[in-house]
């Protein structure tokens, strides 16, 4: 029977870099493989590694399993499902994390069918039972509307964590541990999709998950105008952007790269403002790791008002312009 | 291939769009119980899965075969499906199938698909609508052998291969892959289009084909809860701590000018 033991974290890479998520999957997989009194591992794969094997070890792995290739440069689903079998079955980890990233919510369901074993997907907590030292995951179910914990009766047991909901631990450069390079050894004949172009839609401007404030419309602003000005403006004075909840997404007011929610984006800021935004659950699993969240609706019933510490009850199109014009004012001052 | 085979995965769920408060959990036995008057409905990204499947249809022509998993499949939702465009629909209804897991849920799918024997798309939404796990169309192609791609907005289909529209984080790629293949749709696809009269009454006169486990070849312990990988131990709520102050004036101007001034007081900004 096969022993399995240890951490996996299947990481990933931005330029060079550890991406943030990845930070944050060590930060809480070295807790929990510090309680089981077992090792930390993380997988790096990309066309150049940079500096991610040693920020690995400086954010709390033991060990990186490091490969190189050309072929790895964007993610692929076959290439990676390669790797990452492999790499499992030579290690053979109790417990595998990824991130749900695009990468992760597409490869990680790959990886669980192919090793007939069980999987939690966008987890926002992880922690291990003291009875049976099974990985107890923690995920929004019902749309955001309850929460489900489950436990594997398989091995390994696969998680994917909901981005930011977990704290990176403090990069600590003089950590030491071991950097294992992989070869590829990647069979392409098993590469079945081919990616004929890309095709970019970001918006100028600051980035939705890099903003430090978000103005955030719903279905209530009617239409595509207001976005790019009373929403705008108010996003401009906090030196924001604007993001919208799905029904402006799906009516084509604002492109799909600023939805917000949990089949779009998720976002942490510091201010989170919802204009004409009801609440629904599955627009709050997007925003809810925000520090301050402020309503405007123009509902006192609207359930968007029991997610929000400060709120108006009003027509946004009267709140919302007296609103920034005072703030301006105040930030001038 | 000119008239292509497609079958698309429909679940019945608890409407997703029921305001949050009318969701309530029975820690006693570990369910959702929602007042009667919220109607199931085919899931949300399983709509846009069959949207994706008549637009094909509306070009190439070809068969729809919807496939449902459940126990109690009330007939009135699921033949939405049909009386959309969709040809044929075969049930997995059996007490057995109750309360799986994307692994036991995957498997039984896989294993009528395979019964079902002809295909060259199949469509499923990008996750359900009830437990939001995103694993069963992967699971399908991966239990299947054939190749996957993820959260489609548009799916076109000529020479024995598909060109996907697929939504990545800062826009779309374009991939193109051998037929068959699974494919997941996600919302901006676009809706589900409305059921026309001729195709309410060509719907309702049309029996679904019902198999049991034992008629693909299953097991009872393969298939529904007896057939998980993963164990629900809680469904639960979590307690809202937020407490909204709101801020008030005479008029709505003056009430959005007064949350400036109490977020500066709050030193909030």
């Amino acid at each position: 029977m096969t022993e399995y033991t240890g951490i996996l974290v299947y990481g990933e890479i931005i330029e060079g870099h550890l991406s943030s998520t990845t930070t944050e999957l060590l930060g809480r997989g070295r807790s929990l493989a510090d309680e089981l009194q077992e090792e930390l591992t993380c997988a790096v794969t990309s066309d150049s590694v940079g500096q991610a094997p040693k920020e690995a070890i400086a954010f709390g792995a033991d060990k990186v399993y490091s490969t190189e290739d050309p072929s790895l440069k964007e993610y692929e689903p076959s290439t990676h499902l390669q790797l990452a079998e492999k790499l499992v079955r030579d290690t053979c980890p109790r417990i595998i994390l990824m991130g749900q990233t695009p990468m992760g919510r597409d490869l990680a369901p790959r990886l669980a069918f192919r090793l007939r074993t069980g999987l939690a997907t966008d987890c926002i907590d992880l922690s291990i039972d003291p009875e049976s030292k099974l990985l107890l995951q923690t995920k929004p179910v019902y749309g955001g509307n309850a929460r489900a914990i489950f436990t594997l009766s398989v091995m390994p047991q696969m998680a994917t964590v909901r981005p930011k909901a977990m704290s990176p631990m403090k990069r600590d450069d003089s950590r030491t541990g071991e950097v294992i390079a992989i070869e590829s050894e990647i069979d392409a004949s098993t590469i079945a999709t081919r990616i004929v172009e890309k095709v970019k839609e970001e918006v100028a401007g600051i980035k939705l998950e890099d903003a430090p404030a978000i103005v955030s419309g719903g279905r209530g602003i009617g239409g595509p105008e207001p976005f790019t000005t009373t929403l705008k403006q108010l996003a401009d004075v906090l030196h924001g952007a604007v993001g919208a909840s799905r029904p402006p997404a799906d009516n084509g007011w604002v492109p799909e790269t600023l939805h917000i929610g949990l089949t779009g984006k998720i976002v942490a800021p510091d201010i989170y403002i919802t204009v004409a935004i009801s609440g629904a659950s599955q627009h709050i699993a997007g925003c809810s790791g925000s520090k301050t969240m402020i309503a405007i609706n123009k509902d006192p019933e609207a359930n968007i008002f029991r997610e929000s510490q400060f709120g108006v009850v009003g027509r946004y199109e009267e709140v919302l312009p007296a609103f920034t014009e005072k703030l301006k004012e105040l930030l001038a001052g | 291939m000119t008239q292509p085979s497609m079958i698309v995965c429909c679940k019945q769920v608890p409407d997703p769009e029921a305001p949050p408060s009318v969701f309530k959990v029975d820690t006693a036995s570990n369910k959702i119980t929602l007042p009667p008057d919220i109607k199931p409905v085919i899931g949300q990204y399983d709509e846009f899965a069959m949207e994706a499947a008549l637009r094909i249809k509306d070009k190439t022509g070809g068969k729809i075969t919807i496939l449902s998993l459940g126990n109690n499949i009330i007939r009135d939702v699921i033949k939405k499906a049909l009386a959309v465009g969709g040809d044929e629909l075969i049930l997995l209804e059996d007490a057995a199938f109750q309360e799986g897991d994307s692994w036991s849920t995957a498997f039984a799918l896989a294993t009528a698909i395979k019964k079902i024997g002809q295909y060259d798309l199949i469509f499923c939404g990008r996750q359900s609508s009830d437990w939001d796990a995103g694993q069963v169309g992967l699971g399908i192609a991966e239990l299947l052998g054939v190749p996957a791609v993820t959260l489609a907005r548009k799916v076109e289909v000529s020479d024995g291969k598909a060109r996907i529209e697929q939504v990545i984080p800062d826009g779309y790629q374009i991939v193109e892959v051998a037929l068959p293949a699974l494919v997941t749709v996600t919302s901006e696809l676009g809706n589900l289009r409305y059921a026309v009269l001729k195709g309410i009454m060509a719907a309702a006169k049309k029996q679904p084909t019902v198999w049991k486990p034992a008629d693909m070849g299953l097991e009872q312990s393969q298939v529904g809860s007896a057939g998980r990988n993963t164990k629900l131990v809680r469904l639960f709520q979590p307690v809202r701590e937020a407490k909204c102050e709101i801020i008030e004036g005479e008029s709505a101007a003056e009430a959005g000018a007064n949350l400036a001034l109490r977020l500066r007081e709050a030193k909030v900004l």
